[in-house]
């Protein structure tokens, strides 16, 4: 299975998750947002870096209350909420926004 | 997991402990342990984390494992704390029988002589070991 930018081909795996993180390109997130019936604002943006970051210093994909708990350190409390999370990401801020962000799928994301 | 839990978070906590007794790379015991200890830690259980014998090399700094073609996990020890997991506790006598101290370690850890730890393990309610 794979996804088809500018004619590259970009395997995944059953469940959409990237099979080679380092493939991914902003470009890539901008489809695989569409499929997931988002539209890419720069409040995605910040949380899609963000979790980039996180990847790349950690080399996990964090859990949600993680995720919430690092956002509200960073942005502060309105940012780093749930509810705002799941306004952006409406199928699972974790789920969504790492497929997205073309990370593995969260440890501990039952 | 998907969400926070309720107000009064989990209902059942249980004291465990997962204790690392071999090297990070060579067999998958090692990452299998953490997922499972991340795992635990998403359902806000208490969790202690021991490294002994072979273990405490999972947590030796500036590992290289492009020769070996594997992921070098052990920047993932330092997510810990995000994830509440504080409790970290090494054998004494398997630091020094590999000629290591804390300095050497990625993350901050308790030091313990093994009759501590007997001691430590004596209060706990389930224990996995690997």
């Amino acid at each position: 299975m794979a996804y088809e930018v500018n004619g590259e081909s970009i395997e995944h795996d059953e469940e959409g998750y990237l099979s080679d993180i380092n493939q991914w390109t902003p470009e890539l997130a901008g489809l695989l947002a569409k499929d997931e019936g988002i539209e890419m604002t720069d409040e995605h943006w910040e949380v899609i870096n963000f979790l980039r970051e996180y990847y790349e210093e950690y080399q996990i994909a964090p859990a949600i209350r993680v995720l919430v708990k690092a956002l509200k350190k960073k942005f502060g409390p309105e940012k780093g909420s749930n509810k705002y999370l799941y306004e952006l990401f409406p199928y699972g801020p974790a789920k969504q926004a790492c497929k997205v962000g073309g990370l593995p799928k969260p440890t501990g994301c039952i | 997991m998907e969400e926070e839990w309720d107000e009064g978070g989990p209902e059942v906590v249980k004291r465990f402990m997962y204790v690392n007794r071999k090297a990070p790379y060579g067999t998958v015991y090692a990452l299998e342990m953490l997922e499972k200890v991340l795992i635990a830690a998403a359902f806000e259980q208490d969790v202690h984390v021991v490294f002994m014998d072979d273990g405490v090399y999972q947590l030796k700094k500036e590992q290289e494992t492009k020769a070996i073609n594997m992921k070098n996990f052990s920047p993932t020890f330092r997510a810990l704390e995000g994830y509440d997991v504080e409790k970290l506790y090494v054998e004494k006598e398997s630091l020094e029988a590999r000629g290591l101290t804390v300095d050497d370690l990625v993350v901050p850890v308790e030091v313990l002589s093994s009759e501590e730890l007997k001691g430590l393990m004596d209060k706990q309610e389930v224990i996995l070991t690997a």
